[in-house]
């Protein structure tokens, strides 16, 4: 018995060849005035050929106790065979299998964007042995720890830390950056990234699902299986859906005493399109968002976040790039060159935040020793650099060391406290010879990706920040936000979600980056999380931007809207074909077997297509 | 106890779901309530006894009903 029905099953593609050459050849016979003898026999065999595989399959299927779609068939089969009815037993087998073969096909496409992204998992690696020799070694034997060598054109198997040697490594992988990422010792690489050129040595700090990839992948594939309220429900009912049919089928035949009808109502039963409707379009959505560097976890999270009434932002980080830099530089007097040494020489001893931000504006120059350094806490540094008294700080210090400044000078700092810069002055010898305002820069583009949230037909775009309200005003204007709130603390954010979800039944959705927004991340409905591919907010959230990337985030919330309404036009499709049938079966008569099986397998290869078109869908284009 | 996760052949219809589930909470030393069929990544998940049932006789269960086993994976469960 094995032995037959493994050849049986393997050999599923011959079958369904062989079935519709007979089927064809039987009906050739026929129009061509050929002995109905040979019409029935090529049927026959035909029947038997195809409804072999099904009836292995109905029966292993019944030893487990489920009453599957198999089942049914192989009823219907056989009841068909009863009446002598062979041109529908062979159609209907004929159809079924060749249905089922073209949905394999079909859904493989559907699920190829997740199988792609996790077969780009890395497999191999070179690791150094006792004998201080790399040899080849499968991903699995990598262990924190170990040294690893990586070649030009391999991928990096592991997160870990460059030991020696340089080189740029793609990580477009991860982090959808396509330009390359310079490494030299001491530098982060991470697994599934791959070294354009160079050689690297490297110690392995993360290995297999705790790299950064690794866990992406694992949230992809939980993603994708994850079920909403409606899959449920539907899965249940399926369960009592099918045996419902064989009792319904049943009744049929014993109170009408018609055969044809019962196994009309058995193939027209078999729910096909009903069941595998909604996975489909879920895998498809979620399989277009992991393409583009955003997980959304789950079928939950498509159908909350179709829904967004009210989007907050956190400000440093989401909106802003949370790296502040030189926004205006404003020179006074000549000695200019000078000055910018001597600044760039006070900043490079400083380990305050902003000097970093300095340093990169000022760009290269001769640096000079400098003595006699003194802080004055909250305020800045007075120092010597080639003999002259150099004062780097706000307005108050040059206030302290008596610096004077000029009506225009007043007028300058105004302006650029007013615009939200922090200021930075420099004097040499008792002259203030440069003024810089630095800022933290929005993200490039935001205004726009802003705007397309609220086509898109998010209602409310609101910020909270734990800066001053002052700060929060100005970006708020800029960017032309419906509320933006100051001095928030994490807790504060996350009462102030509670309260438009509860209160105003409003769906949320928070946008943050770090774990002080894990609290609200955790409370609003969809937690969208900006990830820099490691953080904890990973966990919490329901939506993650790989790399931080914001720009995203329209593509996310439009393929949302996308994927949800693709659900929903695949259960209409499949409860319409069921009503229509069953319409056409009790009030009419031109609903028989094989038209049943046909519209079946159609409705079913038609829902796997309107799952297909989410693969690509694109804002952009849309 | 240990966690098995096995990729099968291209999961299509739904039945197989309930095929499979039944198939493998028959099976003792399989933990029942673990047993998991994922339809879009067509992998089974489920946690066992590796004193009372092998692998390969959860494989063999598999491959019995008609769907191939391409790999399986086996790690010690995380919790329960």
């Amino acid at each position: 018995m094995n032995a037959i029905q493994r050849y049986l099953l393997r050999n599923r593609n011959k079958i369904i060849l062989s079935s519709a050459l007979l089927i064809i050849a039987a009906f050739g016979a026929k129009w061509a005035g050929g002995s109905l003898v040979f019409f029935q026999g090529a049927l026959i065999i035909a029947s038997f050929l195809g409804g072999a595989p099904i009836a292995i399959q109905a029966y292993q299927a019944l030893r487990v106790k489920v009453v599957s779609i198999e089942v049914l068939v192989t009823v219907a089969v056989t009841g068909a065979f009863i009446l002598r009815n062979f041109e529908e037993s062979a159609l209907v087998t004929f159809l079924f299998l060749f249905g089922a073969f073209l949905e394999q096909r079909t859904l493989n496409k559907t699920r190829s964007a997740i199988r792609e992204l996790t077969e780009m998992a890395p497999q191999s690696a070179w690791k150094l042995r006792a004998d201080g020799d790399f040899a080849e070694v499968s991903v699995e034997e990598v262990e924190v720890g170990d040294v690893l060598l990586v070649k030009t054109g391999a991928q990096v198997p592991v997160d870990g830390r460059v030991l020696c040697g340089e080189g740029s490594v793609n990580e477009a992988g991860i982090s959808g950056e396509s330009l390359p990422v310079f490494k030299e010792k001491g530098s982060p690489v991470y697994a599934g990234t791959i070294l354009d050129n160079g050689t690297l040595r490297i110690t392995a700090e993360k290995v297999g699902e705790d790299t950064a990839f690794g866990k992406i992948i694992e949230l992809v594939e939980e993603a994708q299986d994850s079920k909403s309220e409606t899959e449920r429900f539907i899965d249940r009912f399926s369960k009592y859906y099918t045996p419902g049919v064989l009792l319904i089928a049943f009744l049929a035949w014993l109170f009408s005493k018609d055969l044809e009808l019962a196994i009309t109502i058995l193939v027209l039963g078999c729910p096909g399109a009903l069941v595998i409707g909604v996975p489909v379009s879920h895998v498809a959505g979620i399989g277009n968002g992991a393409r583009r560097g955003i997980l959304l976890k789950g079928s939950n999270v498509i159908s909350d976040f179709s829904r967004i009434d009210t989007m907050i932002f956190d400000k440093t980080g989401t909106l802003t790039l949370g790296k502040p830099t030189v926004a205006a530089w404003k020179a006074y007097g000549d000695a200019q060159e000078e000055a910018r040494s001597y600044l760039a020489s006070v900043e490079k001893q400083s380990d305050h935040p902003l000097a970093q931000a300095v340093l990169a504006a000022v760009g290269e120059t001769d640096l000079f020793p400098v003595s006699q350094t003194e802080v004055i806490k909250g305020e800045g540094i007075t120092a010597l650099v080639e003999g002259k008294k150099v004062a780097v700080g706000s307005a108050a210090l040059m206030q302290r060391v008596g610096i004077p400044f000029r009506p225009e000078m007043k007028a300058d700092l105004a302006r650029m406290e007013q615009n939200g810069n922090s200021l930075i002055l420099t004097a040499v010898e008792g002259e203030l010879k440069i003024l810089l305002g630095v800022k933290d820069q929005l993200r490039p583009g935001i205004k726009e990706d802003l705007r397309k949230l609220k086509k898109l037909g998010v209602q409310n775009l609101i910020m909270l920040s734990g800066d001053n309200q002052g700060t929060v005003d100005l970006v708020s204007r800029e960017l032309g936000l419906d509320g933006a709130w100051g001095n928030m603390l994490p807790e504060e954010k996350a009462a102030y979600v509670q309260k438009l979800i509860q209160k105003e039944n409003q769906v949320v959705a928070f946008v943050g980056d770090g774990v002080n927004d894990s609290p609200s991340l955790a409370l609003a409905q969809v937690g969208i999380a900006m990830g820099g591919g490691t953080d904890a907010a990973i966990e919490t959230s329901d939506v993650v931007l790989i790399n931080s990337n914001f720009s995203r985030l329209p593509h996310a919330l439009g393929l949302s809207k996308a994927a949800s309404r693709n659900m929903k036009q695949n259960v209409a499709l499949a409860l319409g074909v069921v009503l229509i049938l069953l319409g056409g079966l009790l009030f009419g008569s031109w609903v028989n077997m094989s038209l049943g099986m046909l519209v079946h397998e159609g409705s079913i290869l038609a829902v796997i297509l309107n799952a297909m078109r989410l693969l690509r869908y694109d804002l952009g284009s849309s | 106890m240990k966690t098995a996760t096995i990729q099968l052949e291209t999961l299509t219809c739904p039945s197989c779901l309930q095929k499979i589930e039944g198939a493998l909470k028959k099976l003792s030393g399989v933990q029942q309530e673990s047993v998991e069929v994922l339809f879009n990544s067509s992998r089974v998940r489920l946690n066992f006894l590796e004193e009372r049932i092998s692998l390969e006789e959860i494989e063999e269960a598999i491959t019995k009903i008609g769907y191939e086993v391409q790999n399986s994976k086996v790690k010690p469960s995380r919790k329960n």
